[in-house]
């Protein structure tokens, strides 16, 4: 079950196929019927190591007994239908769960080879280390170039501040739309361009994992492609997470595919997410081990 | 036989697909529309009538001499309101040391860090809310027995007077700053907090500053609520008419109101054209600090 060794790296632009055409594909989910069928090369370098995650609010679970291997240099997408747990997941990773007091996470989270939940580790230089990019743009109402020197400031960075500016437009491509308006306030911008400041915000203060949740979900197709494409140019730095409801944009940027559900086993009132399968994207769209992962990524469900 | 025209028309009422309007709706339309006119006037007239009466009472008595002199006893031409027109700006100085920050922190705990699931912090808001409402001759009471005399016993000076309207409109400018702090959307918080902002630095450089127009607006409104007050002023003890400056935070001193309170309570009809005289000065002043607040409002409150 964890034999698959598809160089990450290497992966070609993945294609989407019905792949319920396929009886083989079929015969292998016997054995998937309760373990999520996880397939990934468990020699590269990985950045997150998650085993047994369960997150609670006020004792209800949200999402359980996640087990997955983040690797670094890699877009990973968390699919799955609305309420299955993959953005709570993903609040996890950089510890954004620690706001909400009625939260409570359990199983381990190990970021390069360190236990992100270990009572000594403050959640604060967690999140200087993994930086997050919100469904909503969420500028803050200052100027385009203050928005950026935030991050940097409030550790004390002293060098030219300038600099840093620039670079981090430059990397999210954002530099010469707004290079000469650095003064004027973020608000006056577009979706698109806010949410690109936002990606830039976050790499202002060199992050080395950029956690996304449905970044392009309030924008227009243009501006999600910009999006997009940045987010293959920046993978070669910074290792990405993003969670989406569009597979196609699953498809096209990300070389592995997690997918959660919503199980209801536990009743209506109870919806618990379960990640279900994770493997490489063009395996997960072409030619998934589980029958519900493909029903979903045809689109006969969800 | 009907016309073309009229068969046409015919036609299309047969065919009508929308109702056509209700007369009865419309009516009562009218007649609502016509209420809620009538309650504005209510207030309009009672306010424009006011205006008119001490203007009218008032202008005849009004010189620089007035905002000059220091009230005299006997010579209603010589009196002049400046003991209490830098009494009433003293206070309200004083006072916005005093709540400015109690206030504004007071807030940013019920709304940044109080848990709301404990019962000591529902029993603060609750309480806030309820203290909001108490009557203001209950702080003098309070400032006379705790501030003046009893465990402080600051006298009657200006400090007494300060953290008396100070307590007064503490629950005020805490439930505005709530609303501001409020209004600041989660999603600028959990921006800064993923940049690795501590709660903190969080509030201080993302919280207030977008709370910061709504605050000042709320604070202003507050202190012109606390220097138009009279019962709270009179019940602590200030000083009727004195014939000189605060020279500090322990000296006695008077206000506006209890200078017109002073002024009405005369039978030369010349005092009472000065009380309306002063009462001129006191809505001059509590205009002017209204207008402020407005400008404040509309040039920097955030739009989220």
């Amino acid at each position: 079950m964890e034999n698959m060794t598809e160089p990450a790296e290497s992966d070609p632009a993945p294609v989407i196929k019905h792949a319920a055409a396929d009886p083989s594909s079929k015969s292998r989910l016997a054995s998937a019927a309760g373990e999520p069928v996880i397939s990934v090369d468990r020699s590269a370098e990985k950045i997150f190591e998650c085993s047994a995650v369960t997150v609670s609010y006020a004792g209800k679970l949200a999402v359980e007994d996640v087990d997955i291997p983040l690797l670094k240099g890699d877009v990973t997408a968390l699919i799955g239908p609305s309420g299955c747990g993959k953005s709570t997941f993903l609040r996890c990773l950089n510890r954004m769960n620690d706001l909400i007091p009625s939260a409570r996470v359990e199983g381990s989270i190990v970021y390069h080879g360190q236990d992100l939940y270990a009572k000594d580790v403050d959640p604060v230089q967690v999140r200087k280390r993994i930086g997050m990019v919100f469904q909503k743009p969420n500028p803050f109402p200052k100027s385009i170039y203050d928005n950026i020197a935030f991050g940097p400031r409030i550790r004390g960075m002293k060098a030219n501040m300038d600099e840093i500016v620039e670079s981090a437009l430059r990397r999210a491509a954002l530099w010469d739309d707004v290079k000469d308006r650095l003064k004027d306030n973020a608000f006056g911008m577009s979706g698109g361009q806010q949410q690109r400041l936002c990606i830039a915000r976050a790499l202002a203060t060199e992050p080395d994992v950029l956690l996304m949740d449905e970044p392009c979900s309030a924008l227009d197709p243009i501006s999600t492609g910009k999006i997009e494409d940045l987010m293959i140019e920046l993978k070669k730095h910074v290792s990405i997470v993003i969670v989406t409801h569009n597979m196609q944009q699953a498809a096209r940027v990300s070389d592995m595919t997690a997918f959660f559900i919503v199980d209801l086993s536990a009743g209506e009132g109870n919806r618990i997410g379960r990640l279900i399968e994770f493997a490489p994207t063009e395996t997960i769209f072409t030619n998934p081990a589980d029958p519900r992962t493909e029903d979903y990524v045809t689109g006969k469900v969800g | 036989m009907s016309t073309p025209a009229q068969m046409a028309a015919k036609a299309a009422q047969q065919t009508t697909v929308i109702p056509r309007r209700d007369p009865a709706d419309a009516r009562k339309e009218r007649s609502f529309a016509f209420l809620m006119y009538a309650a504005l006037a209510v207030a309009g007239i009672s306010l424009a009538a006011l205006v008119f009466q001490f203007v009218s009472d008032g202008a005849g008595a009004l010189s620089w001499n007035l905002l000059t002199n220091f009230p005299s006893k006997v010579s209603p031409e010589t009196s002049g309101v400046k003991s209490a027109l830098y009494g009433t700006i003293y206070l309200m100085l004083l006072t916005a040391v005093f709540v400015i920050p109690v206030g504004i922190g007071t807030a940013i705990y019920l709304e940044e860090y109080a848990d709301r699931r404990r019962w000591f912090n529902r029993l603060i808001e609750v309480n806030i809310q309820n203290l909001a409402s108490v009557p203001s001759v209950v702080y003098g009471l309070l400032g006379l027995a705790f501030i003046v005399r009893g465990p402080f016993s600051l006298g009657r000076t200006l400090l007494a007077g300060a953290i008396t309207l100070g307590l007064l409109v503490l629950p005020v400018v805490i439930i505005v700053a709530r609303e501001a702090i409020r209004a600041v959307p989660s999603s600028i918080r959990d921006g800064s907090l993923a940049l690795g902002a501590t709660k903190w630095q969080t509030i201080w450089k993302q919280v207030l500053p977008g709370s910061m127009a709504g605050i000042a607006t709320g604070v202003i409104l507050a202190l012109s609520r606390a220097i138009g007050e009279t019962a709270p002023l009179i019940v602590i003890g200030a000083a009727v008419s004195p014939r000189f400056l605060p020279d500090g935070i322990n000296s006695e001193f008077t206000a506006l109101p209890i200078q017109i309170f002073a002024f009405s309570k005369d039978n030369d009809p010349q005092f009472i054209q000065l009380a309306s005289a002063t009462i001129i000065v006191l809505m001059v002043l509590l205009l002017a600090m209204n207008s402020v607040a407005i400008y404040l409002r509309n040039r920097f409150e955030q739009k989220w």
